[in-house]
């Protein structure tokens, strides 16, 4: 098993759909020659040429709406959009097109396609280069929102949802495209969008996490078992549909349930996250649900020691924990 | 192009059939049996003209909401129609999800559309992107007013289909009034077409009330698309001889003679008169469309009044496409 | 039935000033109670509507009996609502101004352990303590605060199943052979608060009550008073004839200002009076000195029902007129049952009042709020027989008690200080 960076198996993802079936094409702001800002789509103009690497003109919602158009026409678009923080002109499309199409039209249209935004802080990208967008896109039903953790889930995520018939908003942690590095299984694979995964066996209690903060969960678990803390840490993957299953479950196990997200607290999908809690697990709760979160500002500032401040990490993450557990 | 005798009583047939079925509604609405219906009065000639340059069952029509002419030539049937003014069960656009005139129609590739205007041009340069992919000689068609060629989205879809020369036409409608504001309001130019330039498209203005100049102009601009020519923008000046929705008055912003004057050129009965001078319609033969026409609309009526409505369980869904929906 | 006084078991409803359907506001005199010591109004414990009555005017019930429903028109009356004795919903005048806990009622059913607070018990501790029927008294809290955590109850699971003889009765289970050893040792300490049971038959199982911060608070408060000062008491009985003439006169033209004219503002005057004239019981005892106080700033206890107590401070008392004292307690009072006292409203207090004889009690023997010298009990004003120059007479009467603290005043001083406010009080106008 190879092992490679998170950007890497997102990259060979692609490639691999883009072999598998013609229909696949992607189109981006510098996905052609460039590869894309983050080198996303490197070498694939090389390999499939203009008319499956496009580069689109400077306009996210036309990004995503003709997307929509060649989906519905049988087409597997993979739209890009550079930064999350610029996916908002797009957001009518993906909320009332590509969300609505098939039920709207009664089960007759549907708009197969996958929408991929770096999201994230942490990189020094102030507040229009940092931002995380997925408890916006959360809400829609309709929509898939995936957002992987380590390379083998981003190519096999990515992989499913290339061939998901439904829109999938998959948002990559850019914080993490060559931080995190792990093996990636040789051959085809997928990995089904929906189910939890824990990626951390715990009995004192649970965290669930997903992208960069579940990398730093699993390592403020590390952090915390050297004090004899048993933490559970759960990837959620997919944000919608959610898998109030694997929530349940490990809230049922350890009695104890955290979420963490960089995304500010109020209205953020933890919020989900404990909504879920409180109605199908209340009576195995041994502590209030927490939440640890970026804080209520309208971005992460740029200057180093201001994004420190707003960042969790994973000292902040396990002093959480710690306080958690001695509930 | 002389069109047979038999191609010009279709297309008189099919816009007197429009016409019919559109009064039908206004008076199912103030008989308080439906409770909406917005109306492609006087657009019959605009939308019947184009509708008999394209091949229906190979050329993909993306509709706005007055496109009923359009809709009933590329076969929507009037049944099917008054199914939707009534919400009832298998109604053919939308399940009776959507409002009525909201079109969509999978075996006629006519696209589900939605209410926020100009959404669909994006999506038409979509389904242009896929058949050029593929090398379809397909055109998909594009209609929508002139008040919503301000929105962003209908430019960023016509740049897209100029930037890649798409087999795309977008028919404006221009019929003076956006509900009540004037065009002039809309725009400072006298032509909505005159931006074709500003794009890199060729554009043409047509008397939207002349059903045969539109006919000829859609066949130039067909024949270019399928030669690979790319995209082209109509503007069809024309008047929308009723208010903009059942629920509308328009006595607040234009005056009784404007809409008698133009009423004089209703496009119905500028082509019965070219028809009769022609020798094409004997009176006996008009009176036997219309009895036909009545006849449809009758049975329509009576066959959506006597439908059952949809069970509650269809508002439930699917959410969710299951399987891959390839044209 | 409230419980008027300590040795209070019964009492009788004279008359019921509502009747089924009146709407009644919170703290509004609804029913007259005989019993054999005092006889008093009970005011409503909430605001709402007389929904139904009980035990009708005449009968004698004991202390903790359901006497009627207070609710909204819409609400129903539980079916079973005659055999819930202690919770009743028209209970102890909840206004009362008292040190005195809030009345509770001694355990139906004697626990065999020492009482213990078992701190927050969360969802899934209450859940598994249900499950595998396990007493919570039984678990040892490792959580915060000593909170039993779910950790807590699965690791007495395992134990239990380790030694199912744990599980025995207790007569049936060994001794630990240690015999005579102090009963601290054996029983545990003494309880700050006993377990509030859950009366009735309803399963047989005692309920707990967690502490709230109010009652964690005031426990630690009282205990450590009692540890501190040496705590003694002295009696005085008050002829309140002339207070009573005042009050009556006057009461109308107070009402016109927006004041109600209560009982507890002459005794702040009094008691201000009192403390000018003997400045040695408004002090501190500052370990090796004591601190004479040059404010004189009197705390008046203030109920808040079954939630604890708290004392609002009217601050510099002796400069106050009736009308300026009556209307400071008016304000104090009502916006501490609102929980809108500002943090320094309840600071500062040189000297303390309880008016305890608002529930019924004759005297008490409150507990010194440190760090002060002293603290007034005011008991119930009662009709008695009293001799007034070799007479007979029905006078108004009213024990007052101060409890002092040993250290820095002696029996005379502190019965001086008494015997002024008894003064002022009987010779009010």
């Amino acid at each position: 098993m190879p092992e490679m960076t998170l950007i890497e198996a997102i990259r060979q993802g692609m490639d691999e759909e883009l072999a598998r079936d013609d229909c696949v094409f992607i189109t981006g702001e510098d996905v052609g020659p460039r590869g894309g800002v983050f080198r996303a789509t490197q070498g694939l103009f090389e390999k499939y040429g203009p008319k499956r690497i496009i580069d689109s003109p400077l306009a996210e919602l036309s990004i995503v709406g003709v997307g929509i158009g060649a989906a519905v026409y049988g087409m597997r678009p993979i739209c890009e959009i550079q930064f999350a923080d610029f996916i908002f002109p797009a957001f009518n499309q993906i909320l009332n097109e590509a969300a609505r199409m098939f039920y709207r039209s009664g089960g007759e249209w549907a708009a197969p396609m996958v929408i991929r935004a770096p999201y994230g802080g942490g990189v020094g990208g102030g507040l229009y280069h940092s931002q995380s967008v997925e408890a916006f896109f959360a809400h829609i039903p309709g929509l898939k929102v995936v957002i992987p953790s380590n390379p083998k889930d981003a190519k096999g995520l990515l992989k499913s949802a290339v061939r998901d018939p439904n829109p999938v908003l998959f948002l990559e942690p850019k914080k993490g495209y060559r931080l995190i590095k792990g093996f990636v299984p040789e051959g085809e694979y997928t990995v089904p969008i929906g189910p939890a995964h824990v990626s951390r066996e715990g009995a004192d209690l649970t965290v669930f996490a997903y992208g960069i903060m579940h990398y730093y969960c699993l390592q403020a678990a590390a952090l915390v078992a050297k004090e004899g803390i048993s933490a559970e840490v759960v990837d959620l993957r997919t944000l919608l549909p959610v898998d109030k299953a694997a929530i349940v479950a490990s809230v049922r196990k350890t009695g104890k349930a955290m979420i963490v997200h960089e995304d500010n607290l109020t209205g953020g999908y933890g919020g989900e996250v404990a909504a879920i809690i409180a109605d199908e697990a209340f009576a195995d709760l041994d502590a209030p649900v927490k939440r640890l979160c970026g804080p209520d500002v309208p971005g992460v500032p740029f200057s180093h020691p201001m994004q420190d401040w707003f960042m969790p990490n994973p000292e902040k993450i396990a002093k959480a924990m710690k306080e958690l557990a001695a509930y | 192009m002389e069109l047979s005798k038999e191609t010009l009583l279709a297309m008189y047939y099919a816009m007197l059939r429009s016409r019919r079925l559109d009064e039908r509604a206004w008076v199912l609405h103030r008989q308080g049996k439906i409770v909406f219906h917005i109306s492609g009065m006087g657009h019959e000639a605009a939308q019947v003209g184009a509708a008999f340059a394209l091949k229906p069952g190979k050329d993909w029509l993306v509709p706005y909401y007055r496109d009923l002419a359009l809709m009933l030539c590329f076969g929507l049937t009037p049944r099917e129609f008054m199914l939707s003014l009534f919400g009832k069960q298998s109604e053919a656009s939308s399940g009776a999800r959507q409002m009525p005139s909201h079109f969509g129609l999978r075996r006629a590739n006519v696209v589900s559309t939605s209410a926020p205007v100009a959404t669909q041009i994006p999506h038409a340069a979509g389904i242009g992107l896929g058949m050029k992919m593929r090398g379809d000689d397909a055109v998909v068609v594009t209609g929508i007013g002139e008040g919503s060629t301000s929105q962003g989205e209908w430019y960023e879809g016509l740049n897209w289909a100029a930037v890649h020369k798409l087999p795309m036409i977008c028919i404006v409608q221009n019929n003076q009034y956006a509900i009540s504001v004037p065009s002039h309001k809309q725009m400072a130019i006298p032509n909505v077409a005159d931006r074709a330039a500003a794009f890199g498209m060729p554009g043409a203005v047509v008397d939207g009330n002349d059903v045969l100049a539109v006919y000829r102009v859609m066949m130039d601009a067909v024949t270019r698309a399928r030669t690979g020519g790319g995209p082209t923008l109509i503007e069809a000046k024309t008047y929308r001889p009723v208010p903009h929705s059942s629920d509308d008055d328009d006595r607040s912003y234009r005056t009784r003679e404007e809409v008698a004057e133009w009423k004089k050129r209703d496009p119905i009965l500028l082509f019965k008169g070219y028809l009769e001078s022609k020798g094409r319609l004997p009176p006996a033969l008009n009176d036997d469309y219309e009895t036909r026409v009545l006849a449809e609309v009758d049975d329509a009526q009576k066959f959506a009044e006597a439908a059952p409505y949809p069970a509650i369980e269809s508002a439930f869904g699917p959410v969710y496409a299951a399987e891959a929906h390839h044209a | 039935m409230p419980q008027l006084g300590e040795s209070v078991v019964e009492g009788a409803i004279a008359k019921w000033l509502k009747s089924e359907g009146d709407s009644v506001k919170e703290f509004e005199p609804i029913m007259e109670v005989t019993t054999d010591k005092v006889d008093t109004e009970v005011t409503a414990t909430a605001a709402g509507v007389l929904l139904k009555i009980l035990i009708p005017a005449g009968t004698t019930v004991t202390a903790g009996t359901l006497l009627g429903w207070i609710g909204q028109p819409t609400d129903s009356i539980p079916a079973d609502s005659a055999v819930l004795p202690t919770h009743a919903p028209i209970s102890a005048d909840s206004a009362a101004l008292s040190t005195h806990a809030p009345t509770i009622e001694p355990p139906n059913h004697p626990t065999t352990q020492p009482p213990k607070d078992l701190g927050f018990i969360s969802p899934v501790v209450a859940k598994l303590a249900s499950e595998h029927s396990i007493d919570l008294i039984m678990v040892k809290g490792t959580g915060a605060g000593g909170r039993i955590t779910k950790k807590d109850v699965l690791a007495f699971i395992e134990r239990r199943k380790a030694a199912p003889e744990e599980a025995l009765a207790p007569w049936e289970r060994p001794g630990d052979g240690d015999l005579f050893r102090p009963t601290e040792l054996q029983m545990g300490p003494p309880p700050v608060v006993p377990p509030v049971v859950d009366g009735g038959d309803r399963g047989g199982a005692d309920s707990v009550m967690p502490l709230s911060n109010m009652r964690r608070s005031i426990a630690e408060h009282m205990v450590r008073s009692k540890h501190t000062s040496a705590h003694v008491t002295t009696v005085f009985e008050v002829d309140m004839s002339k207070v009573m003439a005042h009050r009556e006169a006057n009461k109308a033209q107070f009402a016109r200002d927006g004041v109600n004219l209560t009982f507890t503002a002459y005794f702040v005057s009094a008691t201000a009076v009192a403390l000018k004239a003997h400045p040695l019981v408004n002090s501190t005892f500052a370990g090796d000195s004591i601190v004479l106080k040059r404010e004189v700033n009197v705390g008046v206890a203030v109920s808040l029902g079954e939630e604890g107590l708290i004392v609002p401070v009217v601050k510099n008392a002796d400069e106050k007129s009736l009308l300026g004292l009556a209307r400071a307690v008016n304000d104090l009072a009502s916006r501490a049952r609102a929980k809108q006292l500002k943090p320094d409203e309840v600071q500062g207090g040189t000297f303390t009042i309880t008016n305890h004889g608002v529930s019924g009690s004759l005297f008490a023997t409150p507990i010194i709020n440190q760090p002060q010298c002293g603290i007034l009990g005011v008991g119930a004003i009662q009709k008695r027989v009293v001799v007034v120059n070799d007479a007979i007479a029905i006078r108004p009467m009213c024990y007052i008690t101060l409890t002092f603290d040993h250290r820095i005043l002696d029996g005379a001083l502190a019965d001086y200080f008494v015997a002024k406010v008894k003064e002022v009080l009987e010779g009010w106008g």
